[in-house]
């Protein structure tokens, strides 16, 4: 390593040699003025970076300060007739916002439940632990999730598992015939309710119950 | 031959004369170290280095071909496997390289820990190589990412859910991270620039910081039981060492790196072409919801972790959790940076790298075969064993229907098949009432969700009587313990039935 601090220093004497000053006292007058002077550009490409700043940090942070309600606009999900009463049905869509290099990525499943009549709920196909693809299993009446075994009942209240809430729903209405959702963004504890108050609870699986901690191995029960 | 000799000697010279680097990397290389580190436990910061370069030219040749779009990014993966030659093999020494990384970056780090080598002078060495650890882990996420297929689709989802519960600024993060309001080709851009050249020009800097300090300090000299780190005093006992018993690091100590590096990569090279490349999975396609999506190796754990923690507690432990960690590694130079280095008199530190190290371990195997997740096929692919049909009457055989057909395999193995969500039902009987099964059945609990609308009465009792025959072997039934001391005199009911 010493070699290494040595060498700069060897070049400097000899460039300092080459280029002998013209005399030594207009070299110490002239310091304080180039100190300033240097100063002063420090000064100036600070202000420039900071010009510059403006727009690199507009650009970064573009996404992250866009209004998310801009994003959600209202899908038609088909006509009434195809979802059968009392049935809950996997429906794709593209989402509204994409670029044309979004491939596959753009098309965004959902589960349509129709309780009745004109009564929909419009499930979102995340996990509303952390997101991933919960299944409808029609025979139990349970969406499940295959990442971390959370589990909801028909009507996308919590019913088992890591998740805090409920599934996640989209707002809906129903145009001509036809069902309509407001749908755009992918739908997280940020920009949904943290916890919803169950909607009917069974005897014996009260509030209380369900806040404690569980045995969560394979083999015990409580 | 002299004539040549003589050529490249002038060549050299040539360059020599106006680069002037010659000399001090000989130097460099030759500078002496305490003989005592020319050990095979300081081969793997060396090891990690070298794996770096693999993973630099690795990358860089796979991304001669591969599509950083949402929409191509799977088919030039299938491309890069299939039609590009060698291109799997490419592809796999990256997967494994990058496995390897992370694996050896961990053991560097207990070595140098258990060493005591992040005391004076060395801590901000540490505090460094914290840093690098944190990129290496950044590297394997977002190169998971990069590999965009189903798991890389849904681990997003997993990674932008958990960003969400960041108090306040999660909603803003959770767009910077996608890029825009949904996991799309934003989303990859943004990985793969991470990936590509924020990570690795931050990572490379850092580790030449890292090795500049090694060469500028000193290796750390082997420890020994009661010789205290003083700040005094230390650096002139180590140059008195390195005075004593130095050694030319090249090549008396460098040999066991350079040995060690060529097996590491030998290693990689054999996993790479015995088991291949990782991936890809399914196509990054949402709409296939068929999957069950699991994050890379270095990552099971974190996924295990996220499947156990009680609801309650999980906003609070992903965010303080991983805060008191980094903080303790960055702070643990600071408030200790001086006394004993050797492990046999630091108990604690040695006890740590032990609970840790089982801790990351089990996770880690827990997260490989997930016991918490329902199995989503188990209904209609495991029978329930004709054994537990046997000498049943029709109605527990309508049971047994009830049973398959209702799901509870996803979560409950009957005959060593079906989920281990909830506890094995063959001897469900044998600690459980016909009462306590009817309960738990209709109003779930536990960990269980509650029936009672999914099933009709006669499902219920067909199901409830079957699952009365399932006691094991030779158990007895469950019997309340109250109706016992009410009539004693009467003998339980049920028939003995085993299977
Ligand atoms: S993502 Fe569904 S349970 Fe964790």
């Amino acid at each position: 390593m010493t070699p290494n601090e040595q060498t700069p220093n060897d070049q400097v004497t000899t460039t300092e040699s080459a280029t002998t000053p013209a005399s030594a006292p207009d070299k110490s007058a002239g310091h304080s003025r180039r100190v300033f002077l240097f100063k002063l550009s420090l000064l100036v490409n600070g202000a420039v970076g900071a010009v510059l700043a403006v727009p690199i940090l507009g650009y970064l942070l573009g996404p992250a300060l866009k209004k998310s309600s801009s994003d959600n606009s209202w899908i038609n999900l088909g006509p009434l007739n195809d979802f059968p009463e009392g049935e809950t049905r996997l429906v794709n869509f593209r989402n509204p916002v994409t670029t044309s290099w979004d491939g596959q990525t753009g098309d965004i499943p959902c589960w349509v439940r129709r309780v009745s009549g004109n009564t929909f709920q419009v499930f979102a196909i995340n996990c509303a632990h952390l997101g991933c693809p919960v299944r409808w299993f029609a025979q139990s009446k349970l969406f499940m999730c295959p990442c971390h075994g959370g589990a909801y009942y028909e009507d996308g209240s919590r019913a088992s598992g890591p998740p805090e809430r409920g599934l996640f729903e989209y707002e809906y209405k129903i145009v001509s015939g036809s069902l309509v959702i407001s749908a755009g963004k992918m739908p997280t504890l940020a920009n949904q309710a943290k916890s919803e108050s169950p909607l009917i609870q069974l005897e014996g699986t009260s509030a209380a119950t369900e806040t404690l901690p569980k045995p969560r191995c394979s083999s015990c029960q409580s | 031959m002299p004539e040549l000799k003589r050529r490249s000697i002038e060549v050299y010279n040539w360059f020599e004369q106006r680069l002037g680097l010659g000399g001090p990397v000989i130097e460099m290389a030759e500078h002496e170290v305490p003989s005592n580190t020319a050990s095979w436990w300081y081969v793997f910061g060396s090891a990690a280095t070298v794996i770096l370069v693999l993973q630099v030219m690795t990358g860089i040749l796979l991304a001669l071909v591969y599509a950083p779009t949402a929409g191509h990014a799977w088919n030039s993966l299938e491309f890069l496997d299939h039609n590009v030659k060698l291109g799997w093999f490419l592809r796999a020494m990256h997967g494994w390289g990058s496995d390897f990384m992370v694996a050896i970056v961990l053991i560097h780090m207990a070595q140098v820990f258990l060493f005591g080598a992040y005391k004076f002078p060395r801590e901000l060495t540490w505090i460094i190589g914290v840093f690098l650890l944190l990129l290496t882990l950044g590297m394997a996420f977002t190169g998971q990412v990069l590999r965009f297929d189903q798991d890389a689709y849904w681990g997003l989802g997993i990674g932008a859910s958990i960003v969400s519960r960041i108090p306040w600024i999660g909603g803003p993060l959770v767009n910077l991270m996608l890029g825009g309001p949904i996991i799309a080709g934003p989303t990859l851009s943004r990985f793969f620039t991470l990936h590509v050249f924020v990570i690795p020009g931050i990572l490379l800097a850092m580790v030449g910081l890292h090795i500049w300090m090694v060469l500028r300090l000193g290796i750390n000299d082997w420890p020994m039981p009661g010789r205290l780190v003083n700040k005094k005093t230390y650096v002139r006992e180590y140059h008195q060492l390195t005075e004593k018993s130095g050694i030319p690091f090249v090549p008396d100590a460098a040999w066991k790196d350079s040995l060690f590096a060529a097996a590491i990569m030998l290693a990689v090279m054999a996993c790479a072409l015995w088991f291949g490349p990782f991936g890809p999975t399914g196509q990054p396609d949402p709409t296939i919801i068929q999957t069950a999506p699991k994050p890379d190796f270095a990552f099971l754990w974190i996924y295990a972790v996220l499947a156990y923690l009680p609801p309650s507690l999980e906003t609070p432990v992903l965010f303080i959790a991983p805060v008191l960690g980094i903080g303790a590694m960055l702070l643990l130079p600071l408030v200790s940076a001086e006394g004993e280095k050797h492990w046999s008199r630091r108990p604690v530190a040695v006890l740590m790298v032990a609970v840790i190290a089982v801790i990351l371990g089990a996770f880690t195997r827990l997260g490989m075969y997930t016991p918490w997740s329902p199995v989503m096929n188990a209904w209609t692919s495991d029978p329930v064993p004709t054994a537990y049909l046997k000498d049943r009457t029709p109605l527990e055989r309508e049971g047994a229907l009830v049973l398959q057909n209702k799901q509870c395999r996803n979560c409950h193995s009957i005959g060593g098949a079906g989920g281990m969500r909830g506890p094995a039902l063959d001897s469900v009987a044998s600690h459980m009432t016909e009462d306590q099964i009817i309960r738990q059945v209709l109003q779930g609990g536990g960990n269980m969700p509650a029936y009672g609308n999914a099933l009709s009465p006669s499902e219920t009792t067909a199901l409830v009587r079957f699952l009365t025959t399932l006691r094991g072997n030779d158990l007895a039934p469950a019997v309340d313990a109250s109706q016992r001391l009410t009539s004693s005199s009467e003998p339980p009911a049920a028939p003995a039935k085993g299977h």
